[in-house]
């Protein structure tokens, strides 16, 4: 890639990606702070790309847009909430988010400034087609990504899908609601029904009629 | 124009995760905005993660921003469920309100 072009796609990214985290807290509708969160990540996404991490880009537009940010604009939509009530008094703590939020930027540039004067910590130039070793012996990103993931991570792997498998259960078992104004089929009460319960037969003698 | 280094793709994770850090304050009343910046933060974690997997040729950047990425799903999923039933107890997410829990 030529490297006037990446630069050009890295601020382009980078601009939007900023401007969208900030619509995204600054937003007086919530669903409006849910599709700049989109935005937000598809541009990251974007940086991820140019850093030619495809496999982590690629999940993260199919994870967090695909299902965390639609899970987001479902409760969102779903519940029925004032906002502007919510929204009530915020401004009086603006100036203290503003110095706390000066104060770490302040400390983050600090940071990577005294990093970068240390010897041995000099930024390279960050383009894949500086760097193809990230895609190990001509491998793609993905491919290299698996070999790695499936031998020298598989435990963390599977934790991390334990994980997952705690929320699901967690997530559904907190929103499951049992309602008791229904008549539901109970299929275990269905099969155990024996004959004797549902009938009896009577004998009944001729020219009684039954009663 | 001078080449894309590390330090720009820093520079860009920690105005992204102060943002968060910003919004937290700024909404403190309202949950799900509360939420919504614990993923912007997640995500300048992600981009810190991938930044240097590129810039140290070692993939273990990326693996690691992957579970990160799972484990953000998870706290949103989680999240989201504890709004919801604490909406249906209360009919309120006003973040003051909680504090049925104080000794």
């Amino acid at each position: 890639m030529i490297p006037t072009v990446s630069t050009f796609l890295f601020y382009l990214f980078a601009s939007v990606l900023v401007a969208s985290a900030l619509m995204v807290v600054l937003a007086r509708n919530p669903v409006h702070s849910v599709l700049f969160l989109i935005l937000a990540f598809f541009n990251a996404a974007g940086l991820f790309l140019l850093l030619g991490a495809e496999f982590v880009a690629f999940i993260l537009i199919i994870v967090y847009v695909g299902a965390v940010a639609v899970l987001f604009l479902f409760v969102v939509m779903m519940l029925d909430i004032d906002f502007a009530e919510l929204r009530k008094g915020a401004w009086k703590v603006w100036p203290v988010g503003l110095l706390v939020g000066a104060a770490l930027v302040a400390q983050l540039v600090l940071t990577v400034w005294a990093w970068q004067s240390l010897p041995g910590a000099q930024g390279g130039i960050l383009s894949p087609a500086s760097h193809p070793a990230v895609s190990l012996n001509g491998l793609s990103n993905t491919h290299a990504l698996g070999n790695v993931l499936y031998t020298d991570f598989v435990y963390p792997f599977q934790v991390a899908g334990l994980i997952l498998l705690v929320a699901m259960i967690g997530a559904i078992t907190l929103t499951l609601r049992v309602r008791h104004d229904v008549r539901r089929q109970n299929i275990n009460n269905q099969i155990t029904r024996r004959p004797e319960d549902a009938m009896v037969i009577k004998q009944v003698e001729k020219g009684a009629g039954a009663s | 124009m001078m080449p894309i280094t590390l330090h720009h793709f820093l520079a860009v994770a920690a105005i992204v995760f102060t943002i968060g850090v910003f919004g937290i304050f700024l909404n403190r009343k309202n949950i799900i905005i509360i939420l919504m910046s614990v993923e912007l933060i997640l995500l300048a974690v992600n981009i810190n993660f991938v930044a240097f997997s590129a810039q140290l040729h070692d993939l273990t950047g990326q693996v690691f921003a992957l579970f990160v990425l799972t484990v953000a799903a998870a706290e949103a999923a989680i999240g989201l469920a504890i709004l919801v039933v604490y909406f249906r107890n209360r009919g309120s997410i006003a973040v003051d309100d909680i504090n049925q829990m104080k000794g």
